[in-house]
């Protein structure tokens, strides 16, 4: 294409580049276009799972029993990438517990069950007319409070790419591509509401200031690029000037964020980068119109547009549903009948990212898109796997140019470091490569598993080496408390040592040489002194090596040691049998310190005065 | 006087070499035992002495000494594979003397039961439990290795170690089974690695 | 519980339409084989499926593999269809039996079958006969029908292939010679271009010489696997593109070397380019990869062909790339998206 474009001469700045690989599925898409966007019904219960998006799992601020308004915050953010959780409907909250929710692991997690009153009474809104009137912190804070998250499937909190530092970022890219087989939920909304798109293009807008704002949308939606060029006529003309619809062939994935800047902008995204790293900011026509409706409206994000398709479905098109709505409910409003000849298969999200749900019941979240109940003709079960043939269609469109059997071979093998020195890890999981693939091998499901294997790894890792530091500071402390003890050992004896050296030597020169014997007995008298008063050190609780008691102390210890004494024979009158001759013991023996003690504390005086 | 040349020039190099060599045994001397520490790194941690040794450190000095690979229940066979890449040895099934691979756990106290001993607190490698004497004491879950220590010392019995449960959080996705191991005629074979 | 990973459309390529295309690609050249040198090809084709059926199945057996759900992938098939296509169609019959033997249970099985063959099986079968039993390659291979004294049925070919020459040595003599590559690099050392230009086999021009016009329907199969994306065009045109480079360079002067004409169309170049280079198994993976491979391949034909020891060279030149393979991957990974460009 580009070469073409350099024999015609041609030299301006293209309207789009090509990027590399990709695939063209048949897109299913004009089924659920063919009417307006559906408002589906109020319903009696809802469930709000806590982890609608990527990051922190959000905080119940609401308690069981408690009412709640439609709109009104019943989860807090837990920190910075996170999001607030709010009441789709008025009513009550009947229970905070552990749910199933859409997840292809089929976990449970924590959820805010509301009953609905019935009345959808909001609380009390503060709609702004003109945002030129508020200051940059409280518009950020009104998109924090809003709970918003990306829209086209990833759920990222809108918040925190909004908070990008405002001095690099230069391009806001509109994600309107919606490439993926069979949703058309982005399609619809810029088909019926381009002037709400807009309107959140105008709010990023005054955060920021772009330089150019680019729209791109494939070309298999003519109406949708008509809707939005009539809706351009009507905005301000300062906006509209940085404003660039630009139309671009259909292909898979197109709507891949990096593939998105690439094909609009020529650069490329940094392996392991952000948009934000070119000065970009990327976000798709779904979370602006969302953004429209929080900020000016101050209606947080409590529904969303949602395609129903697949030909088991009697009803396809696009609904706006509440979040939290059953899925089954959905589904049965739309007439399925599930086919009793064969295992039923549901997909939240298109046939090449989706992840089929189970049999129970399970909340619409934040990024259910598209609800796919398709017949075995439609997508059919893929075939057995068979080996690699090595026949190289992975890596011809593969849109991340990586060599995706070998990345099978080493994620088989457990190879993780040549997985990651292969980019395992710049891989975005379109299934391009299992779409194409011969012998039907679940490539991208080697690579998930590549994927969290290393991350699970990682986290073992980093725990086993705080477990080490830890152990190792532990380890010290007790090395360093075992020579202090052993340096206060040496003190005491070297202390001892004095003393003795002064007990033996005073004597001597007291008294005459010539009566060894009286001395002999001195020093045995004064060996028995030292090892009576150790002897009651060692009873007493007081730390060793402590200096000789004062009175005070030794009137303390015998207080205690009495009211010890009281305790324990008041336990022996209570005493069971079995335990008397125990109580009895521990009497006794209590009976004796205070003797010792009431002995030390009558000896005390003389020396005291 | 050809040998005799070659005979020079053979010292010469012998004596170039060899300075060159003493050289970098001087300048390029390795600080601490670089082996130990990396056979450290891949041990996981845990501190538990079931290998016999009091802590994973000395187990690391162990092995660099020439001690088997198979004594770390904790690792299992991953931490045996890694080992045996990193020394180029035979990876040699766990041995069963010093117990089996067990899935991660945790230890929790019961902490209505427990009555302020302190003994766990000592026993514990990684300081994970809080507490004085007198006072409840209890486990820092994110630091707890469940090396299952503090188990034993417990005079009432109130800790108990619980297996780590995945989370939606934790989940990851795992390796796709290959479908025509399922066929009958491969029913034999089960149990071969793919 | 675990449901299956995402996508969950797949496209409608599969393992045994890739081997049922390329097989299918090769009929106009196969019919045009027999056109022109007779029913030995066919039987050289229905000796080596049967054998490679059969040892297929039989070695499934013993690795406890599923037999029929590999057996039907038809890897077997096309491995044995394609050495039969480039075997001497009057060989002895066990020629073919041998060289599929050797192409399953050696260069395809004892690997780890079906997508672990570091070399081409049909290649393998076809080196392992060329050096065992050279004279059987070399010489038996068919006159074209236009030059033959008389016509040859089904039951000719049969007789001598199954009997040969033990039984009727003139019968074998009247249908068998060597390869017009193998003929012109003899020649030359004794006759000028001219002189050789002028013999039956490479005078009787376009319809009756036979070799040029089974290259072309070669050629048309190879291009119709490049239309159904089966094949990449990187590997041909290297391998055609370097060869022709090297023969324009080296064997200008047709008095001295075998010209760029006979390189091209008189020898089993286009089956190798299209059909043989392009086993993805054994080939380079990625497009700058295959661009090295197939360029290899095609020196390495040249170089043989003119100053090596054997008539033809495909087999010898795919089985050397095969080797070097790995190391061009290595070599040639592609660009990944947001990595530094230069």
């Amino acid at each position: 294409m580009n070469l073409m474009r350099l024999l015609r001469g041609d030299t301006d700045a293209p309207e789009w580049y090509d990027f590399p690989g990709g695939v063209h599925p048949p897109e299913n898409k004009t089924q659920s276009l063919r009417g307006p966007i559906a408002e589906f019904p109020l319903q009696e219960e809802y469930v709000v799972p806590l982890n609608q998006h990527i990051g922190a799992v959000s905080v119940p601020v609401v308690e069981v029993g408690e009412s709640v308004l439609t709109g009104q915050v019943i989860a807090e953010a837990a920190g910075f990438i996170s999001a607030p959780a709010h009441a789709p409907t008025s009513g009550t909250v009947t229970a905070i517990e552990d749910r199933p929710v859409p997840h292809p692991s089929g976990l449970t997690t924590g959820c805010i069950i509301i009953r609905a009153d019935g009345h959808d009474t909001w609380r009390p809104r503060t709609p702004w007319a003109h945002l030129q009137d508020h200051h940059h912190t409280d518009l950020l804070a009104r998109i924090q409070n809003a709970g918003l998250t990306g829209l086209g499937g990833a759920s990222f909190p809108t918040a925190v790419k909004l908070a990008a530092d405002r001095n690099h970022v230069d391009t806001l890219i509109v994600n309107g591509t919606e490439c993926e087989p069979y949703i058309t939920a982005d399609h619809a909304l810029m088909r019926e509401r381009p002037q709400q798109i807009l309107r959140g293009i105008e709010v990023a807008h005054e955060l920021y200031d772009f330089r150019r704002i680019l729209i791109g949308v494939e070309d298999n939606k003519p109406d949708a690029v008509s809707a939005l060029r009539r809706a351009l006529t009507a905005i301000p003309a300062e906006l509209e000037a940085r404003i660039e619809l630009r139309v671009f062939p259909t292909r898979y994935p197109s709507g891949g964020e990096k593939q998105l800047v690439y094909l609009l902008t020529g650069q490329e995204v940094p392996a392991g980068g952000l948009p934000t790293d070119l000065g970009m900011l990327c976000h798709n026509v779904g979370t602006l119109a969302a953004l429209a409706d929080a900020v000016f409206d101050d209606r947080p994000l409590i529904s969303r547009i949602t395609t129903l398709t697949g030909n088991q479905l009697p009803w396809q098109g696009n609904i706006e549903v509440r979040l939290g709505t059953d899925i089954r409910t959905i589904l049965d409003w739309a007439g399925y009948q599930p086919d009793p000849n064969r295992a039923e298969r549901i997909i939240m999200g298109g046939p090449m990212m989706g992840f089929a749900l189970d049999q129970r019941q399970l909340p619409l979240v934040k990024a259910t898109n598209c609800l796919l109940v398709p017949t075995e003709q439609e997508l059919p079960t893929p075939p057995p796997a068979k080996p690699c043939i090595r026949c190289g269609q992975c890596e011809q469109v593969c849109p991340a140019g990586l060599l995706p059997q070998q990345l099978m071979w080493f994620a088989q093998s457990h190879e993780w470091d040549k997985a990651e020195s292969h980019h395992l890890f710049d891989c975005i999981e379109c299934g391009a490569c299992a779409y194409v693939c011969p012998s039907h091998i679940p490539l991208v499901q080697y690579y998930r598993f590549a994927k969290g294997s290393i991350r699970r790894e990682q986290a073992e890792h980093r725990q086993s080496e705080r477990a080490r530091l830890r152990f190792e500071a532990r380890q010290a402390r007790l090395e360093r408390e075992a020579a202090e003890k052993e340096a206060r050992r040496r003190q005491r004896a070297e202390a001892a040592r004095a003393r003795q050296a002064e007990q033996a030597t005073t004597p001597t020169a007291d008294s005459s040489p010539a009566d060894p014997v009286a001395a002999a007995v001195a020093r045995s008298k004064a060996r028995k002194q030292a090892s009576q008063s150790a002897a009651g050190r060692a009873t007493a609780t007081v730390s060793p090596g402590a200096p000789e008691l004062t009175r005070e102390q030794l009137s303390a210890r015998l207080d205690s040691q009495r009211r010890r004494l009281e305790k324990a024979e008041a336990k022996l009158a209570a005493a069971a049998p079995e335990h008397q001759k125990a109580m009895e013991t521990t009497v006794s023996k209590l009976r004796e310190q205070i003797h010792k003690t009431e002995q030390q504390l009558a000896d005390r005086p003389e020396r005291e005065a | 006087m050809i040998i005799l040349w070659s005979i020079l020039a053979l010292l010469f190099l012998a004596a170039l070499f060899g300075a060159l060599l003493g050289y970098a045994s001087v300048r390029f001397k390795p600080e601490g035992d670089p082996i130990i520490d990396q056979i450290d790194d891949i041990l996981p941690q845990t501190q538990c002495g079931q290998c016999g040794y009091p802590g994973c450190r000395p187990y690391a000095e162990a092995i660099a000494n020439g001690d088997p690979i198979n004594k770390c229940p904790p690792g299992g066979e991953s931490t045996i594979q890694e080992l045996a890449d990193l020394l180029d040895v035979e990876p040699l099934p766990l041995d069963a003397e010093h117990g089996e691979e067990k899935p991660k756990q945790v230890a929790i106290i019961r902490e209505d039961e427990c009555i302020g001993c302190t003994k766990c607190i000592q026993a514990c490698p990684v300081d994970a439990i809080l507490g004085a004497a007198k006072q409840m004491h209890t486990v820092i879950a994110s630091e707890c290795t469940g090396c299952d220590l503090c188990v034993d010392p417990c005079p009432v019995d109130c800790i108990d170690m619980v297996p780590v449960e995945t989370s939606i959080q934790t989940w990851h996705w795992q390796a796709p089974q290959p479908d025509y191991k399922l066929i009958a005629t491969d029913a034999g074979r089960s149990g071969e690695a793919a | 519980m675990l449901t299956p990973s995402s996508p969950h459309a797949v496209g409608n390529q599969s393992v045994q339409q890739v081997m049922f295309s390329v097989w299918a690609a090769t009929l106009p050249g196969f019919a045009a084989l027999i056109w022109f040198f007779g029913w030995g090809y066919l039987i050289n084709a229905v000796l080596a499926v049967a054998t490679a059926l059969v040892a297929e199945a039989i070695i499934l057996r013993l690795r406890r593999r599923p037999v029929w759900f590999f057996l039907g992938d038809g890897s077997a098939l096309l491995t044995a269809w394609l050495l039969a296509l480039a075997l001497p169609p009057l060989a002895p019959w066990w020629i073919p039996v041998i060289g599929t033997l050797a192409a399953i249970v050696f260069a395809k099985h004892l690997y780890g079958g079906l997508g672990n063959n570091p070399f081409n099986p049909a290649m393998v079968g076809y080196a392992v006969l060329l050096i065992s039993f050279p004279v059987e390659m070399t010489t038996r291979w068919g006159i074209p029908a236009a030059l033959a004294t008389e016509a040859h049925s089904l039951l000719d070919s049969a007789r001598v292939i199954f009997a040969g020459l033990r039984v009727d040595p003139a019968l074998v003599d009247g249908m068998t010679m060597a390869t017009p590559l193998d003929v012109y690099k003899n020649d030359i050392a004794t006759l000028d271009a001219a002189e050789l230009r002028a013999e039956p086999l490479f005078s009787a021009g376009w319809r009756v010489y036979g070799w040029e016009w089974v290259s072309g329907l070669y050629l048309l199969g190879g291009l119709y696997l490049l239309w159904r994306r089966i094949i990449t065009w990187h590997i041909p045109v290297a391998v055609l593109g370097s060869l022709t480079l090297l023969a324009l360079l080296f064997s200008w002067n047709p008095d001295l070397r075998v010209p760029v004409d006979l390189h091209l169309l008189g020898g089993a170049t286009m089956l190798g380019a299209f059909f043989i280079a392009t086993d993805p198994v054994s080939a380079a993976t990625s497009n700058r990869g295959k661009l090295v491979f197939g360029a290899g391949i095609g020196i390495l034909i040249y170089v043989i062909r003119t100053w090596g020891n054997y008539p033809d060279a495909v087999a010898f030149a795919v089985l050397l790339m095969n080797f070097a393979a790995p190391l061009i991957d290595h070599y040639t990974r592609p660009r990944v998206y947001g990595e530094g460009r230069s």
